[in-house]
This record gives structure tokens, sequence and C-alpha cells, in this order.
């Protein structure tokens, strides 16, 4: 009925002037930006020219880091992947009665502030922190361990706020599989090993790479795991665009970075979408 | 003017839920309440606040003890004696304070007074026409401050002032006594930063290439605020590089840093360095020929309101308040020593000249640094990052 056709657009509105008003209109901006010039006082001139995408460009410094941000996000996907997968995996096949208190603790660091997780790491792996301490008082080593600041702790910080993300997904997916299919495999020959590899594995996929997905373009957009952990030459795309944004004012060449990372993200999830299809996603979160 | 309540809108849903009211009407008041949310918000925000709030005043500063001095003995007391309540921000660096002055809608407008790190930056907000122009006749106490302070800001606002002088202090070099003797330190200087046998245990604020290009002049035997040899600053701060163990990006990141003992040497705000001390933690302080010098200044934003602005900069340069707010940050105040009888403490502190002249005080030089920033800034990240 015509009538109706209102309706479901009013129930939308709050959610699509969300979309638009935090997410649409900001990018819109943020691309009009990218095009300006800067004068040296750090105001902003208005103009159309490509200079700010020519600089990114130009050498190999800006590409460089920005190969290395995804080079770090696909560590962190493997990363997430391999650790993530067995926990998710023990709380759907278990039958204990605290199930449910193992699952918040998934979600437990979630309740801590962000900065203050990362930052805790400075006092567990820095010279004087608790692993060096420990290693000096029973007498394995004299001087301490330089540990941190550095790709791996980067890697460790990243895996420590992104891990739930993944095992959540990962599990949601889990518990979307219908138990009698392993216990059918299991009557007709299969062993435990077989009934998961031909069974559980395959099933579980959507959510594995909707984790990866989440993962990936979480990594790619984080800067406080390389600024807190990282040492010099470190620093991720996201730590590149908050310098010239906040440290030299450089707005528009700071959006011009954005655009590129925000286009690179595009591809890589229209190639999901194309491959593996998006709406896996959402199968995830519902079953198979 | 009729009010949008929540009863009204209660009254009027039943209504429109009963069939008594139309869909016109119903929408009418829900834009009605929409445009109440949307005048408490921005952009209008600045505006409708400014017009239900009592009288009040934003101060944005450092943050950390710095902004505890503050607090402690110049916005309570102030409050106390005035009814004007002190709205008290911070920021980590001056850069990321200015981008959010320069998003504020309208650019500036939301922002009151800031305590400017040094003239160049006053000279950068002046450019930006951020700046304002301050009645000297409503700030007596501005006749108990160092001269010598006062003129480079003169010079760049041609005579008027847009922000007072407060404090001074140094970038010196922080060194832990435990591992590094104060007999190398002072025969090393400069160089001390670039002391091989410190490797892995090196540190340097990330965050500014001023400082480190300054430093890295000093080691190559040039003066900071004329540096001929471009080269061999770079190849200086690439030298660095390798004995770096972390670009610290804040105050609380280096005193962490050196009260962990994660580095040994760095550049190091004097009155950072002094806390430290008077922890208790072993960290020198060497301030060698040349050390990186800077004055601190209240700002006072365009769109402010200049008579309570006015007024608290009067009562904050009050010897006895501006005494009691060095003392809690460790910078000497702006007042002159030989108008005003200062403490013991104040005298023992840094960069403190019992003169008021600052006679061979080194402090960057406002036109060259700004006029090279982006190049150099760019050029710092890169060697940073590792190019």
């Amino acid at each position: 009925m015509k009538s109706e056709k209102w309706k479901p657009w009013a129930l939308l509105a709050p959610s699509l002037s969300a979309v638009v008003l935090l997410l649409v209109i900001p990018v819109c901006f943020v691309i009009v930006y990218s095009f300006w010039l800067r004068a040296p006082s750090g105001a902003d001139i208005p103009a159309f020219q490509l200079g700010n995408y020519a600089k990114f460009f130009e050498d190999f410094f800006y590409p460089g880091i920005l190969i290395r941000t995804i080079r770090i996000a696909f560590e962190t996907v493997i990363l997430c992947v391999v650790m993530g997968y067995i926990p998710a995996y023990f709380f759907y096949r278990s039958e204990s009665r605290y199930k449910q208190i193992f699952l918040l603790l998934i979600m437990l660091p979630f309740w801590v502030s962000f900065i203050i997780r990362t930052m805790s790491w400075i006092n567990i792996m820095g010279d004087s922190g608790l692993i060096n301490h420990v290693l000096i008082k029973i007498g394995l080593i004299e001087t301490p361990f330089s540990m941190l600041y550095n790709e791996f702790t980067v890697l460790m910080g990243l895996l420590m706020y992104l891990l739930p993300f993944m095992v959540l997904n990962i599990y949601v997916s889990l518990e979307g599989i219908d138990k009698s299919l392993l216990e059918a495999a299991r009557c007709m020959g299969c062993t435990e090993w077989q009934a998961f590899r031909e069974v559980t594995l395959p099933l579980s996929l959507p959510g594995v790479s909707a984790g990866c997905l989440l993962v990936f373009v979480l990594t790619a957009g984080t800067y406080l795991p390389p600024m807190i952990l990282g040492g010099p030459g470190n620093d991720m795309i996201a730590n590149l665009i908050f310098k010239r944004v906040i440290g030299t004012l450089d707005w528009p060449f700071g959006s011009a970075i954005s655009v590129i990372l925000l286009s690179l993200l595009f591809v890589i999830v229209w190639t999901y979408n194309r491959y593996l299809g998006i709406n896996q996603i959402f199968k995830s979160f519902q079953g198979n | 003017m009729a009010t949008v309540t929540k009863e009204k809108l209660d009254r009027v849903y039943d209504a429109y839920c009963n069939g008594r009211i139309s869909r016109r009407h119903f929408m009418k008041y829900l834009g009605l309440a929409g445009a109440s949310l949307g005048l408490i918000g921005t952009p209008f925000a600045g505006a409708v606040r400014d017009a239900l709030a009592a009288k009040s005043i934003r101060f944005d500063g450092w943050g950390g003890s710095v902004s505890e001095a503050f607090r402690e003995h110049a916005f309570k007391p102030f409050t106390k004696a005035t009814g004007i309540e002190v709205i008290d921000g911070e920021f980590g660096d001056m850069n990321s304070y200015l981008t959010r002055v320069k998003a504020s809608y309208p650019p500036g407008g939301e922002f009151n007074i800031a305590h400017l790190s040094a003239v160049f930056d006053y000279a950068r907000y002046v450019e930006l026409g951020f700046s304002s122009v301050l009645d000297e006749s409503k700030i007596p106490n501005l006749n108990n401050v160092m001269p010598s302070m006062i003129k480079p800001l003169r010079e760049i606002t041609k005579g008027s002032l847009s922000a007072v002088p407060y404090d001074l202090g140094q970038t010196g070099i922080a060194y832990n006594t435990k591992h590094i003797s104060k007999e190398k330190a002072e025969k090393l200087g400069a160089s001390l930063l670039w002391d091989k046998d410190l490797k892995g245990k090196m540190g340097s604020w990330g965050g500014d290439f001023r400082t480190n290009m300054w430093y890295a002049a000093l080691h190559t035997n040039q003066s900071p605020n004329n540096m001929t040899d471009l080269k061999a600053i770079w190849a200086a701060l690439r030298e660095q590089r390798g004995l770096m163990k972390k670009y610290w990006a804040s105050g609380a990141e280096l005193m962490s840093l050196l009260a962990n003992e994660e580095i040994y040497a760095t550049v190091a705000w004097s009155g950072r360095v002094a806390a430290l001390q008077q922890e208790g933690h072993p960290i020198g302080y060497l301030s060698p020929k040349g050390t990186y010098s800077w004055m601190e200044y209240l700002f006072v934003l365009k769109g402010t309101d200049l008579d309570v602005a006015q007024q608290l900069l009067n009562f904050m340069l009050e010897p006895a308040a501006a005494i009691a707010v060095a003392e809690g940050q460790n910078y000497p105040p702006s007042l002159d020593p030989t108008k005003v009888a200062l403490t013991d403490k104040i005298k023992k502190m840094p960069a403190f000249d019992p003169t008021g002249k600052l006679d061979g005080y080194l402090f960057a030089n406002p036109s060259y640094w700004n006029s090279h920033q982006v190049e150099w800034t760019e050029k710092w990240d890169r060697i940073k990052a590792g190019s």
C-alpha cells in the first residue's frame, strides 16, 4: 500500500541520520580537505589540486609506512586466528557450568581503558618491570633484558586489543553449528579430528572470516599500540595521520593520507565481498 | 516563549495514539523538541551555553603537576575571591591544542586563556588571527613582570599585548646519576646525547623537531638560531636515532621512562626534572652552554570576555599567587626579582635569573623557526621513522 511506504524510512530515519551526520558528512569533509593547501602558519587555503596525493607517492617513505601497516595488520590477523580459535572452540565444546564466566572473562579487558591496558605492559616488560625483576631475582640474568619498544611489543599490544573480537566472532559462529551434525559424523566413522576438520571447521569459517575482516580494519586504523609500545621506526599509518593533523596542523595532507587509507580498506572490503560475501559476517551471528 | 516539556510531549503522544491529534501536529511537537536539542548542541552551543552559564572562563594548560599548581594556588583562590569559575582544561602538547582551537566554532571561540609555551607559539596564534588586545591598565600587576619577557611580545603584536608572561624554563638534559657521572655529563655537554655508551638507553621528545634540532646544532657547534650546515644536523639526528630507545610523547611519559630507568639520558623539561629529583629519583640535570630556554605566556584568545580574563590575569600575577604557582610547577615566575622578593626555592630553580634581564639566555627566534616549521617537521618525522 502506498501509504505504508514511509514507515520503513521513518523507522530507519534515526540510524540513517546518525550514519549521515557522523560518518558520511565527516568523510566528505575529509575528502574536500585533501585537495586544499596549507599555509606556513597552519591556516588552510581552499583549493583544488592533487599535490597532497602526489606528495604521498613521490618517494617510498609514506607508501613504506602504509605497506608496514598492511603487513602488521596481516600478522595480527594470523595471530588472532591462531590464538582465538582455540579458546572459542573450548567455550563451544565446554559443558562446564562456569562456561558463562569464561565468556565473561573474554569481555573483561573491555572494562579497563585501552590506554591503561596498553601502558600496563610497560610495568610488566620494562627494564624494571615484573619479568626482568623476577629473572634477576632468580639469578637467570644479571642486567635487565630489554623487551619493550619494538615491533614485537606493538604486535602484542594489538593482539591484546583485538583478540576478544576474534574469539567472540568465532564463538558465535561455532555456537550456531548444530551439534547433531558432529554426532552424525562420528556415527559414520569419523574420528574426533576428522569431524572437526570436515564439519566444524568449514562451518565456522564465516565467523573466522568476519573476525579477520574486523581485526584487519581495526588494526589498520589504530595508533595507540605503536605510539605507546613502539620504538623508532614502528609507526603505522594512523600515527602518520595523527602527526600530520595534530603535529604540523597540515590537515590537507593528513586528509589525503586518510583518504588513501580509506580507499585501500574499501578495496579490501570489496575484495572480501567479491570472494567471500559480506553477508558471511551476518551469517556468523545468525548461525549457519 | 512556550517551553516544550517532557510532560507536554507525553500528553501529545497519548493524544496521537488515541487519534485525538493529527500527524502534522505530532510532528510539529517532535520538531520543536528536536530544535531544542539542536540548540543545546553545536553549532549554537557556545551562544546558548554563554547565555545560560554563570560567569566563568576557560583555562587550558599542560596538565599534571603544572595544572595542579594552577588549580591550587590560582584558580581556587580566584573563584573564592570573585565568584568566577575557572574551567580547567588540559593539553598534552601545543600542537594538539592549536588543532582543537582551530577546529572550534567559531575558530578559537570555545577557548579563552591558554598557557602557551614560547614566543614562537605567540607568533603562530597571532598569525592565525586568534589574538586579542588586552587593556593593560586593568592588569596593574604587569608592572612586576620582567620587561625582558614582555618586549618580544610587543614586537609581534605591534605594541599591544594578547598575553602576559608567566614563567620561564629550560629544555636541558636529564641523566641517571647511577649510570652517568656528573663529571662525564659536564665534560660531554650536549654531546652526552650522542654518547655511544648509552646505546639503547637514550630518549628524546618525539613530538618536537625544534628541541631535537636545537641539540643537534649544539652538538655540531652551530648556533641553534642560525644553522648553516643542515646536512650536519640531519646526519647527527640520524646517528642519534641509532642510540634511541624511545621518542617520548608527553611529560608524564618522560618522567615514567626516567623514573623506571628505561632510559638513562634524554632532553627534558627542567620543571619535570625538578619534580623527579624531589621524589628522590637519581636524576641529574645538565644545562650546557646554549641550553634551550623558553618563556611561557597566558594567552587570551579572540572572543574572550576581556574583563573577566584581565581580572584573572591580574590575580595570577599577584606575587603571592605567582610564587605559589611557581613553587608548585617548579618553573621560575615572570616576576622581576629586582622588584619582588622571591623565595629560596625559586632562586635554586634552573632558568632562574636574579638580574631579571635574561642576558645570555638563548631563546628560539620565532621568525627563524616558524618559517621553516613545515619543512623541518617533515624532515624530522622522516629521520625519526628511519628515513
